[in-house]
């Protein structure tokens, strides 16, 4: 006799809490073939306001933290996926119907992923910053500085991309000690809150990376239109009925957000994507006569 | 004649050789406008200097087609080495003619010949000098080899430096190899008719720069264009809010260099005389008409009544009035519009419970004036406190701690700039980490270089002009990117996890 499965209840992930959607819908995940596999949190407007003062109440400290502490903590994002790639597959392989080989590749190039950028945590700065040779008895130097709260939607194609692409978006912006609102792949949401109980006990701090499941149909537009969220990535919302993307980007001009555009499948790991979610800060200093 | 007293020195206007009318600068050629043509006067004695043509949006059309063809035919083919040399001739040009273009900015902006001679225009030759240098170095500029021009650049700027914020346009553009459709602010097209000239002097190719003077509306249809492929706007945040809509959604790159509201901080340790100096220079310059002036004054409880005194001393040794007087050190304001928008800021502030102080001289009986003003008694709710004046007008808050003073600095939605005055070398970067501003100045203020990269965070626009990250903003990545040495999917296979998998 095969043992009866005890089936994990999904939730969303907001500010290092696992909360069901406090409007209490929920929605039917699917395989491909049909066949049902989850009730999944259906985040509402109400969520997604929480989840970014989360963000904004975890900001100032992950930013403060030293970026070496923070690249370790992507790192050790890395360390426990591996631990857990059984599971992740397992999600994978259910909620997109691709083979486990497939499944298998795709978990494995997430894993390389944050060890990628865990590595950039320390290094980018050095890249995107400067001193700077103005004319006078000035100290000036030029260093990039986390933009604050970033929302963002999760690539949304039907395979290939429900992990590795959360973690595409996810990973360049918060490395720099920005933090995340970040609507997982509707279709397959599954992974995306595996990987934040992932979050939760690889010591990134509560709110730092929030996780919404639903439609990003209906939850787009509140981020995109909120005062306290600094920048948008619709890395996957090109996927939006109607070019639906632009009048996101329209409605983010109210408050001057930083927009990066949609891409195809799940941004290939780029410096670009680093410092997308950074501002230049140039301080000067005066320097005495000797 | 008392001890600060001085005998008029005022800079003759001999040195101009003004035409009684300036047509747009199109295709290399002085054209006619469609528009109505439109009179620019001195804000300071309202007399008209000369007559400027208006571009419609056929003129804009005509602009950017010149701009197109001198782009895909000779400027993005023309070697760096080669863009570079032009853009050293003009720096040359500018160093050669910078007294006449220093005479004709203050008869025209209103600002006083002291900033237009030391300041504006030794710094718009500096920009075209640093850039030039950039022309055949743009692999070091940090995006990877072979980084791309992005094509048309229309650039849109204001009327508070307005040939030193042409340079800053004009020169990274081409630099990087874009052309340039370029609109001056309404009210101070003049020196940019005059730099036309120097473009003709220095035999740039024809279509490389193309200018188009008038109002709002022909800024309006360059942005909205569909042929340029950059968009590079300085001016208020309300008009930046309208382009970031009008791009939204386009290929177009954007870059905004909007309002402010910064806040200059002073500690109770700080070297009082100097933070004074700082504190003037960092409203009173240029009338406060800069968008990341110091205008609310955040400081320290325990020294606020000695600050306040020693800057009401200070400012009664200020001169008001003649631009064109090498002693004046407060100029005109730059138009009957923004005086009186300072004027009713200004009230604002009284009704609200602020006191109001200004300094007490006379004023011209023509032109726009506004006497330098401090408020004191501001508290964070007032809309002096909140609102960009743009003009001389300082808001005096006080606080506490240094968590009071970042706290009270950041409470804007804008994030230009920022100045910090204390001895504490620790406590200053300290400070300078925690407050959300693109530029921090401590222990001096409203210091620029072309070397120095300049703009802000959230409402203060997005990008940056300056150093190499200003030239960015002009360039693109040409795809290439460096291989992430992937050990995935290849060298996994026959791992343990994926047999557990697979069983």
């Amino acid at each position: 006799m095969s043992r009866l499965s005890v089936p994990k209840t999904y939730k969303l992930a907001i500010g290092g809490a696992f909360p069901r959607s406090e409007s209490g819908r929920t929605y039917v995940v699917t395989a491909p073939s049909g066949e049902f596999i989850a009730n999944a949190s259906l985040a509402s407007r109400k969520d997604a306001r929480d989840a970014v003062v989360a963000a904004r109440g975890a900001q100032p400290k992950w930013a403060g933290a030293t970026a070496y502490n923070r690249g370790q903590v992507l790192y050790r994002i890395a360390e426990l996926l591996e631990g857990r790639r059984a599971q992740f597959v397992d999600e994978i392989v259910q909620s997109e119907g691709v083979t486990a080989t497939a499944a298998g590749a795709q978990v494995d190039a997430t894993i390389d992923l944050w060890v990628w950028y865990a590595g950039w945590a320390d290094k980018y700065a050095q890249l995107a910053g400067n001193g700077n040779p103005v004319s006078g008895p000035y100290f000036n130097l030029s260093v990039p500085d986390a933009t604050g709260v970033v929302a963002a939607i999760a690539p949304q194609d039907s395979t290939g991309v429900s992990l590795l692409g959360l973690a595409a978006v996810v990973a360049p912006i918060v490395l720099s000690g920005n933090t995340v609102v970040v609507v997982a792949n509707e279709a397959a949401p599954l992974s995306a809150i595996s990987l934040a109980e992932v979050l939760a006990t690889s010591d990134v701090p509560g709110g730092v990376v929030n996780v919404l499941t639903g439609s990003p149909a209906e939850l787009a537009p509140w981020l995109a239109s909120h005062a306290d969220v600094n920048a948008l990535d619709l890395a996957g919302a090109g996927s939006l009925a109607d070019g639906a993307w632009v009048d996101l980007q329209i409605s983010a001009a109210e408050t001057l957000k930083r927009v990066l555009p949609p891409v195809e499948g799940a941004p290939a790991p780029s410096l670009e994507r680093i410092t997308a979610f950074v501002e230049t800060k140039t301080v000067w200093h005066t320097k005495a006569m000797l | 004649m008392s001890f600060l007293e001085y005998a008029p020195a005022p800079e003759s206007t001999a040195i101009l050789n003004l035409k009684a009318q300036y047509g747009l600068f199109i295709d290399g050629e002085f054209v006619d406008g469609s528009g109505e043509v439109f009179d620019t006067i001195s804000p300071a004695t309202e007399e008209v200097i000369a007559r400027i043509a208006q571009a419609d949006a056929s003129d804009v059309d005509r602009a950017v087609a010149a701009a197109r063809r001198s782009y895909e035919k000779v400027w993005s083919r023309m070697s760096g080495s080669d863009r570079g040399k032009y853009l050293f001739r003009i720096a040359r040009l500018v160093q050669e003619r910078a007294r006449e273009l220093a005479v004709a900015e203050s008869l025209d902006n209103g600002k006083p010949i002291r900033e237009t001679r030391d300041v504006d225009v030794p710094l718009v030759a500096a920009w075209f000098f640093y850039y030039a240098g950039w022309a055949d170095k743009l692999e070091y500029a940090g995006l990877g080899p072979k980084p791309r021009s992005l094509g048309v650049a229309a650039q849109v700027i204001p009327w508070n430096f307005p040939l030193l914020m042409l340079a800053w346009k004009i020169a990274p553009a081409l630099a990087a190899g874009n052309t340039v459709v370029i609109k001056p602010a309404e009210t101070t097209s003049l020196t940019a008719m005059l730099f036309a000239e120097i473009l003709q002097q220095a035999d740039l190719p024809p279509g490389v720069v193309n200018i188009v003077t008038g109002p709002g509306a022909t800024g309006q249809a360059l942005v909205t264009h569909a042929d340029v492929n950059k968009v590079a706007f300085t001016g208020s945040t309300d008009v930046g809010r309208t382009i970031a809509r009008q791009v939204a959604g386009t290929s177009k790159k954007l870059t905004l260099e909007l309002g402010g509201k910064a806040a200059n901080i002073v500690f109770d340790d700080a070297a009082i005389d100097q933070a004074v100096e700082g504190v003037v220079n960092g409203i009173f310059f240029n009338q406060g008409h800069v968008c990341c002036a110091g205008s609310r004054l955040l400081v320290q409880e325990n020294v606020h009544d000695e600050v306040v005194d020693r800057l009401k001393q200070r400012l009664s040794t200020l001169r008001l009035g003649d631009p064109l007087d090498k002693n004046t050190d407060i100029g005109a304001i730059n138009s009957a519009a923004q005086l009186e928008r300072i004027r009713t800021l200004s009230d604002t502030g009284e009704n609200e419970g602020a006191e109001r102080w200004q300094l007490d001289c006379t004023v011209p009986d023509k032109g726009f004036w506004f006497r330098p003003t401090i408020f004191t008694r501001v508290s964070a709710a007032h809309s002096i406190a909140r609102e960009e004046i743009f003009g001389p007008v300082l808001s005096v808050l006080t606080f506490r701690t240094p968590e009071e003073a970042v706290a009270k600095a950041n409470n804007t939605p804008y994030g230009l700039s920022a100045g910090i005055w204390t001895e504490k070398a620790s406590r200053m970067l300290a400070l300078a980490d925690r407050l959300r501003a693109g530029v921090i100045w401590a222990n001096t203020f409203n210091k620029f270089d072309p070397a120095s990269p300049f703009g802000g965070y959230k409402e203060s626009g997005y990008g940056r002009e300056g150093g190499r990250q200003g030239l960015t903003a002009y360039l693109e990545s040409s795809g290439w990117q460096a291989p992430i040495e992937s050990s995935a999917a290849s060298s996994r296979s026959g791992r343990k996890a994926r047999k557990a998998v697979a069983k």
